[in-house]
């Protein structure tokens, strides 16, 4: 079944509005789009519309931050937290407060409008900011279940969410901690453990299951906290599999890979492969799954990085 | 509120030589903006504020006139201005909420006040919010969001005051970035407006209680000072933005502020 994350955490974002009055919501003109309408409609005095202005919008929800509310603030993740990195820093951040900054479209999902609206690096802004909390969910079930983590976690935070609809591959009772990698698929025998966040591990199940057809047993680990890292899941999962790839819809550089190579490289060393955007821009097409194929996202993208970190690891 | 100008005439004295020695013990802060705000902030803090209110500083980095008046105030132990940007100390150079009680906001990025004291005032609709901005920073885009937002959520309760002491970094504000007619853009955004000497006690107290008294529109207040106000080397000289003065110029002001 295919649904949308954005429509997770807009039906979340109700249902916490019901039980929590200091839940407040504000928007840069994208109410439809990052699905709050539904809350603004509940709940209109807790709603505010700053307009086409992603710098008031984390300015004045820090202010609300500091009067005691809990501001979840969305726009499309290029433009916030694209544009607003300086005051996420200083009016959010380094004063410790509640803002949940909420990017959606992020990756490829904006698809025909071109590289200005695909967000590639909003993990890499995000998770070099100290107090930051960085979630990054991968289907419709998650979706609401961060939201609801990020609600009541009273640290400032960044949620990523995407745009289109997706396949749903946890489900309702699936547990979700923030900071807890969860392990997706496991095996007897997994000779390597594909780390990923987002939707795009999709790809990476089903990568597992074509290696499996071929004798390659693999593990896949559902990271959807970029920080706090989960260090012990992957050090463990490097200690089992003895050789890792990590898949994520972002730059590389910065992103999930660098992440978990500095675990990797603290801990348990073993050989790495990146499956990620490669320090290029994206550009416009028909839908996402077009750029996925182009800029090498795909299950065969994953299988091909398995086959190869295996031949590091034997080599 | 019995006030006695006179006194706050001393105090923004005190307050003035407790800036310069701070700046000088450092050797680094900037006294022009600091010293323009004194009679403003002490308004503030000595005749405005009331418990339930809030001051938001937008340009942060005039903090050593903010430490002292809260010294000057009580707030905090005067013994600790003198850590003012050490290592350790809770006086950064740039204040921080979460580093001192009483701080309402992070600040000293330019343009970023103004829009964290409008969402307070939007949750605090019993409160008053003042907000010190400068002239400078109204170059920024981010300023000019929350003068939009504050008109339209009719935030009644904020009331910023521009310290519109003229000097930026590089220069006068007219040379670096013209802004034109503030009130003129105050107006047309829908706030209510005052002009006022920032300088004059009376003027700083009946600008603030008429906004008070303001409903449906936010308030701003324009007022007009000296930069570097009380030391004859500094006023109107965009030099001592951020400069310490050496041993002989802090002794020549400390001097003409007895």
């Amino acid at each position: 079944m295919m649904k949308s994350m954005r429509g997770g955490f807009g039906e979340m974002l109700v249902e916490l509005g019901k039980k929590n009055p200091d839940i407040v919501v504000l928007t840069a003109d994208l109410a439809d789009s990052t699905r709050v309408k539904e809350f603004a409609e509940a709940f209109p005095n807790r709603f505010f519309q700053v307009g086409v202005a992603e710098q008031a919008l984390v300015t004045v929800a820090a202010g609300m931050a500091g009067a005691g509310k809990i501001p979840f603030i969305t726009s499309y993740a290029v433009f916030s937290p694209g544009r607003t990195f300086e005051q996420i820093k200083v009016t959010a951040a380094l004063s410790d407060l509640p803002v949940k900054i909420v990017g959606s479209h992020a990756g490829f999902g904006a698809s025909m409008y071109g590289a200005t609206h695909q967000s590639l690096e909003d993990i890499a802004l995000m998770r070099v900011i100290p107090n930051m909390v960085v979630v990054s969910p991968c289907d419709y079930e998650e979706a609401k279940k961060a939201t609801f983590a990020v609600a009541e976690n009273g640290k400032p935070s960044y949620l990523r969410l995407a745009r289109q609809d997706s396949p749903i591959i946890t489900d309702e009772n699936s547990k979700f901690e923030i900071g807890k990698a969860v392990i997706l698929r496991e095996s007897k025998d997994p000779q390597v453990a594909i780390i990923g966040c987002g939707p795009v591990l999709a790809e990476a199940l089903a990568a597992a299951d074509q290696l499996k057809d071929i004798g390659i047993e693999v593990m896949v680990i559902n990271n959807h906290t970029i920080k706090p890292i989960d260090d012990i899941a992957i050090t463990n999962a490097a200690r089992i599999c003895g050789a890792i790839v990590t898949v994520e819809e972002h730059q590389v550089m910065g992103g999930l890979g660098s992440t978990v190579a500095e675990v990797v490289t603290q801990g348990h060393i073993v050989p790495m492969e990146f499956v990620g955007v490669k320090d290029v821009f994206g550009e416009s097409a028909k839908n996402y799954q077009e750029l996925w194929k182009k800029f090498g996202l795909t299950k065969e993208n994953i299988t091909e990085a398995v086959k190869k970190v295996i031949t590091r690891k034997n080599s | 509120m019995e006030i006695d100008i006179n006194n706050l005439e001393s105090i923004s004295g005190r307050v003035r030589r407790n800036i310069l020695e701070m700046v000088y013990k450092a050797g680094s802060g900037h006294p022009g903006g600091s010293l323009s705000a004194v009679e403003i902030m002490v308004a503030l803090y000595f005749g405005i504020l009331e418990d339930r209110d809030r001051f938001f500083l937008s340009n942060g980095h005039i903090c050593p006139a903010l430490y002292s008046v809260m010294a000057e105030k009580g707030l905090i132990d005067k013994n600790l201005l003198a850590s003012y940007t050490e290592l350790g100390s809770s006086l950064q150079g740039h204040p921080e909420k979460t580093k001192l009680k009483g701080i309402e906001n992070t600040s000293g990025p330019l343009g970023l006040g103004l829009a964290q004291a409008a969402g307070f005032a939007a949750i605090k609709k019993g409160s008053y919010i003042y907000c010190m901005t400068s002239d400078g920073e109204h170059d920024e885009g981010n300023h000019w969001e929350a003068v939009n937002f504050a008109a339209k959520y009719k935030l009644s309760n904020l009331i910023q005051i521009v310290d519109k002491n003229g000097i930026q970094i590089e220069g006068t504000v007219e040379e670096i970035m013209p802004l034109g007619s503030l009130k003129e853009k105050y107006l047309a955004s829908d706030w209510n407006v005052f002009e006022i000497d920032g300088h004059n006690f009376d003027e700083i107290f009946d600008s603030t209680s008429k906004a008070r008294d303001k409903k449906g529109k936010p308030s701003v207040i324009l007022a007009n000072t000296v930069f570097g106000k009380g030391i004859s080397f500094m006023e109107s000289n965009p030099d001592w933005h951020a400069k310490a003065p050496n041993g002989d110029e802090f002794r020549k002001a400390m001097e003409e502020l007895k």
